[in-house]
């Protein structure tokens, strides 16, 4: 009986708790910028693609749900001519993240991708790419490559010599 | 053999050998970076270092560089001694304190070997914090991108480019730690074996410009074990598939054929594959042009030309596989089937037929070309006709001198203390040529002259070596000395090779090359005779049937026939165009199988889209007499599908001649059952329903990427991997992981090794045969009693006053059907032209480059005039380049030159 009484009041103490369920979709739950969810590709801070065609998220990405081509552009930057995500086989791991050199792709909180239809959710590169640069304001991989492209030659990136002179033995 | 102690185990090791080659091959991981299977040590890179122990109670042992230490007996030896590891590690920080931070933008990304052995060092953190040394890149052609700031020193790739294929175009600059290699100044490599570099160099400094231009990682081709299919060598290839489009070919190591290297013909020319020239979908001509049929329609209209009754003549080709023409064979008949060579080429096909089939001399295979000690070339441009052929020569070249500075002491892997040792000199390889060719720097001396007068020369030399032979009187001195020299440059070897083959378009050449080598055979010496064909099936094709066009237009003329079925072959290529065009019209049907718009298929009245090589499995014999089995990498989106699958659905659906064929390798049995030469074939490779712990063998990595999104742009569904019932593989990335039988392996891979540099696990020893034997089988042994010698010799050459001899030059680029429709390879085509000796410039009254007008067969056409040199006086010299009219060479012609020249 006694315990009985105890079972009561505790639950009536509950009563008067704070509440834990969010009144979704009225109310959305504030979120970490790590939090796994929707994937973008970012820019470099010069606005330019950040991604270059690695193929090493598609390679990393336990589900196989990363396609792409690498081209190159007339400035000798390498980028995908297509690139596409199929969510509806993304397990959001972040793998694909984890793996990109270029902080080009990237997991952001947003988890509001429900469709219909299936189809629906394979993302294409116009659907992933943002115009800014994400979680990582500064980085820029083709300053710390040695590969050169247009406005940044052999020698100018960061911590590089000027080339080499290879005449340099000639009288 | 010696016992050596590894890691305080005892192995046995091959006496003399280096340390790292003998680890290696016990399955032990040396790092190493300027080491090569083909090249041997340089002790350049330092990157291989292990410890040796003196006895057994040396505990401090020192450190070695393992690739140029010889092993001995007793040898105490740690690679995982902690002063070594720490050695090697420091090594590799001190190579990659230059390093670029490239590896995402770099082509060798995942298949680097300075990725792999920078992770079995364990170096994984950069310590050095200062700036990195930076070369300016330099542009080197359609073939091959150059990226220098990766590079690592280690000279692999002039040991390859100058010392092994005796290019001069590329070379190490300046000094110390800014040592540059490439150009003296910016333009495509000359050497045309230039795509190995990709191959060569263990960093992305050399990559392949073609992968370049649709590029894909290693792990996400789709790959199958493949046969080249530019030239009459056969080399082992590995193309690789992504999306539907062949992205590249690497080299499939074989060592008895093309062991670690390619030509750049061979390397290159897969872009016809994806060329706009193919044929994709059936086609029908009509009265309002030509349309696309689809697939089932096209077959019923074959079936009801074929099976309304009358006579059919089926043409094959020497490009098409065994099973094609057989298939071609069984449809027609054998009395109505031709092989589909020229009038020319069939006397020449079948004359080298004979000779291997009943001449004492065997025809080495390409490992045994690179051990000849003493060669003679006869007539052959072989490294425009035969590339890979020519590269071994070069090898053979290098064996007489090797022989010296072994006696020294040397052993044969010290390639740098054998370069000094041997300076440059040159072993007894004898050339005779119509005109100077690439193969001459390699020679210590050439023959110039028509090829009456090559078989002449060789005449002298076989009657040096058979007194019984005809004398050939009239040559000058310095002639029958050379010939007395070869003569006994030859008998003094242990392994003579001659050397010949279709390229001067002599039979003399040919019957006088054999002569040769059987008086050789005749006086106790293993001579071998290497007969060079041009096409990828020239001897498969010449085996089947060796009976010309001329004979399929005699008997198409005779009025008898009906419909013709012709195979893979662009007759326009090989009959003069109005021969052509008449022998088409004398039948009421034409149906055409092929892969490439050429003007055969344009005159069809229904073509059928072939599968090329890349799309299709089939056997090809190369002119070794090797029957090697190339397997199907990818499926085209188009109707393609292999010629002898046409036919037999052809013969299936007018229900005349029902084949049971169900797979590929039916076909391959019967043609084994039915043809004798081909008994032996069905072995070259194990048949589709061969498994490996009852799995298929996948065509893809473990790790290719996009399974779930490369479709899903179409369906999300994943499709179901098609089916294939001609191989033991499958389209998918199920299947068997480990090594299969050699003639099986789809790609070069091991744990912690993604390079090329893996094959050496494939292999029984470092450098050694694949395990199990390298892949293909010979078909053709030499006979004990020998065939009677040819007795003819032909009467000398004599410059005419008003006709010229014209003779065939056989390009590298531009000389075979396929690797035209390349498009890096199609602009490296020279443009038309004809070659005359600079003396000749004055009979002419022209400069180099004025047009001159040819005439000769009946056909007459303007070429501007380039020296030739090497070439006799009278004689003039026909590259043989697409949009020339085929003609057939040696021929007699007139010369004159087409307009005056401005004053
Ligand atoms: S989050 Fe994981 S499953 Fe999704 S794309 Fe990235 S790697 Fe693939
Ligand atoms: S050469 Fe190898 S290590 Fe260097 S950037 Fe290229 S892939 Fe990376
Ligand atoms: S270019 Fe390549 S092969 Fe040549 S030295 Fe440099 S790393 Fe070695
Ligand atoms: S030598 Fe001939 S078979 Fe070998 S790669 Fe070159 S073209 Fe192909
Ligand atoms: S591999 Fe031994 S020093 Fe380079």
């Amino acid at each position: 009986m006694l315990s009985i009484l105890q079972s009561v009041w505790k639950m009536m103490l509950h009563a008067f708790r704070e509440r834990v369920t969010v009144q979704y979709p009225d109310e959305k739950p504030v979120l970490a910028p790590r939090y796994r969810g929707r994937i973008i590709l970012s820019r470099d801070p010069d606005g330019l693609e950040r991604c270059v065609a690695c193929y090493l998220c598609a390679a990393a990405c336990p589900v196989d749900c990363i396609a792409l081509q690498a081209d190159e552009t007339v400035d000798g930057r390498r980028y995908p001519s297509f690139f596409r995500i199929n969510f509806s086989r993304c397990i959001f791991c972040g793998y694909c993240e984890e793996a990109c050199p270029t902080y080009a792709i990237q997991l952001t909180p947003d988890y509001e991708m429900s469709e219909y239809k299936r189809p629906s959710l394979v993302y294409e590169k116009k659907d992933l790419l943002i115009s800014g640069t994400g979680k990582y304001p500064g980085y820029w991989y083709y300053k710390v490559a040695g590969a050169a492209v247009k406005g940044k030659d052999k020698g100018d990136g960061l911590e590089e010599e000027p080339p080499v002179d290879v005449r340099s033995l000639m009288p | 053999m010696a016992k050596i102690l590894i890691e305080n185990r005892e192995y046995e090791v091959e006496d003399g050998q280096n340390l790292l080659q003998a680890c290696l091959s016990h399955g032990f991981n040396i790092p190493y970076f300027c080491w090569h299977p083909a090249m041997h040590s340089a002790g350049a890179c330092r990157q291989c270092a292990v410890k040796v122990f003196k006895d057994e109670n040396d505990t401090r042992g020192r450190i070695v560089m393992s690739c140029v230490m010889p092993v001995a007996k007793g040898m105490r030896v740690s690679i995982d001694d902690p002063e070594a590891k720490a050695f090697r590690e420091n090594v590799i920080e001190w190579l990659m304190s230059n390093h670029p931070h490239d590896c995402p933008v770099c082509d060798e990304g995942g298949e680097c070997h300075l990725q792999d052995m920078t992770q079995m060092t364990g170096h994984v953190y950069r310590r050095f914090r200062f700036k990195k040394r930076t070369y300016k890149n330099q542009y080197l052609g359609p073939l091959v991108n150059h990226e220098m700031n990766r590079c690592i020193q280690c000279y692999r790739c002039v040991r390859f480019y100058r010392g092994y294929a005796g290019g001069r175009d590329l070379d190490a600059f300046a000094s110390r730690n800014r040592v540059y290699f490439g150009r003296s100044e910016d333009g495509v490599l000359e050497s045309p074996f230039s795509g190995n570099l990709v191959e060569v160099c263990p960093t992305g400094v050399f990559t392949d410009k073609t992968l370049k231009s649709h590029f894909a990682r290693k792990w996400d081709l789709q790959t199958a074990p493949s046969v080249c299919v530019h030239c009459g060598v056969g080399c082992n290839i590995i193309p690789g598939e992504r999306y539907g489009e062949l992205r590249r070919v690497s080299n499939r190591y074989n060592g008895e054929v093309n062991g670690y290297f390619l030509c750049d013909r061979g390397r290159f020319g897969y872009e016809f594959v994806n060329s706009p020239q193919r044929v994709k979908e059936a086609l029908l001509k009509t009265a309002d042009g030509v349309q696309e049929v689809s697939k089932e329609e096209a077959l019923r209209l074959a079936s009801h030309m074929i099976g309304m009754g009358g006579k059919v003549m089926a043409v094959g080709s020497p490009r098409a596989t065994v099973e094609t023409n057989f298939a071609l064979r069984t449809l027609a008949g054998a009395e109505n089937f031709y092989s589909g060579f020229s009038r020319h080429e069939a006397r020449l096909a079948s004359l080298i037929v004979e000779v291997m089939e009943k001449g004492p001399a065997r025809s080495p295979s390409l490992k045994e070309v690179r051990s000849a000690d003493a060669v003679l070339v006869l007539g052959e441009d072989v490294t425009n006709t035969a590339p890979i052929l020519a590269l071994a020569l070069r090898q053979a070249a290098k064996n007489g001198p090797l022989k010296t500075a072994m006696k020294l002491g040397i052993p044969f892997w010290d390639d740098m203390a054998i370069k000094t040792a041997t300076q440059g000199k040159k072993g007894p390889f004898y050339a005779a040529a119509p005109y100077a060719t690439d193969d001459d720097d390699a020679a210590v001396k050439t023959f110039h002259g028509p090829p009456v007068e090559i078989a002449r020369f060789a005449a002298a030399i076989a009657r040096e070596l058979n007194p019984s032979l005809p004398i050939v009187d009239g040559h000058s001195e310095e002639t029958a000395s050379l010939a007395r020299e070869v003569a006994q440059a030859l008998l003094e070897a242990e392994r003579p090779l001659v050397v010949s083959g279709t390229g001067s378009g002599s039979e003399a050449v040919i019957q006088a090359a054999a002569n040769v080598a059987w008086a050789l055979c005749a006086r106790g010496k293993k001579a071998g005779l290497t007969m060079v064909m041009p096409e990828c099936d020239s001897l498969g094709a010449a085996l089947i049937d060796s009976k010309g066009l001329d004979e399929a237009f005699a008997a198409a003329a005779e009025g008898e026939f009906d419909t013709l079925v012709i195979a893979e072959n662009d007759i326009f290529r090989r009959m003069e165009t109005e021969d052509a065009e008449n022998f088409l019209a004398s039948f009421s049907h034409v149906i055409v199988i092929d892969h490439v718009i050429n003007d055969t298929v344009k005159a069809a009245h229904i073509t059928l889209p072939g599968a090329s090589f890349a799309e299709s499995t089939g056997t090809l014999i190369n002119f070794e007499g090797r029957a090697q089995k190339f397997f199907q990498v990818f499926v085209s989106a188009g109707a393609q599908q292999a010629s002898w699958r046409w036919l037999k659905d052809m013969m299936d659906s007018t229900g005349l001649k029902l084949q049971k064929w169900e797979s590929l390798d039916d076909v391959t049995s019967d043609a084994a059952a039915v043809i004798p030469a081909f008994e032996k074939i069905t072995r070259a490779a194990p048949k589709h329903g061969f498994r490996i712990a009852g799995q298929k063998i996948p065509r893809q990595t473990h790790r290719r990427s996009g399974r779930t999104a490369v479709e899903a742009d179409k369906t999300v569904y994943e499709s179901k991997p098609t089916e294939d019932e001609d191989t033991p593989f499958s389209f998918s990335m199920e299947g068997f992981q480990g090594q299969p039988p050699s003639p099986l392996i789809a790609r070069f891979w091991a744990p912690g090794w993604n390079s090329v540099q893996s094959v050496t696990k494939y292999q029984e020893y470092a450098g050694g045969p694949l395990r199990g034997g390298d892949p293909g089988l010979r078909l053709i042994e030499p006979k004990v009693a020998g065939a009677p010698f040819f007795k003819a010799v032909p009467i000398s050459f004599k410059a005419r006053k008003y006709g010229w001899l014209l003779v065939p030059m056989p390009r590298l680029f531009g000389s075979e059907e396929l690797s035209v429709f390349s498009p890096p390879l199609a602009s490296l085509q020279a443009k038309p032209f004809i070659g005359i000796a600079e003396e000749d410039a004055e009979r002419l009254e022209v400069e180099e480059g004025d047009e001159i007008a040819v005439r000769a067969n009946g056909k007459s056409f303007g070429l501007p005039a380039i020296f030739v040199p090497g070439l006799t006086r009278g004689v003039a010299a026909v590259p043989l380049l697409p949009g020339m009219a085929m003609l057939t060479l040696p021929a007699w012609g007139v010369l004159t030159r087409a307009k005056r020249r401005a004053a």
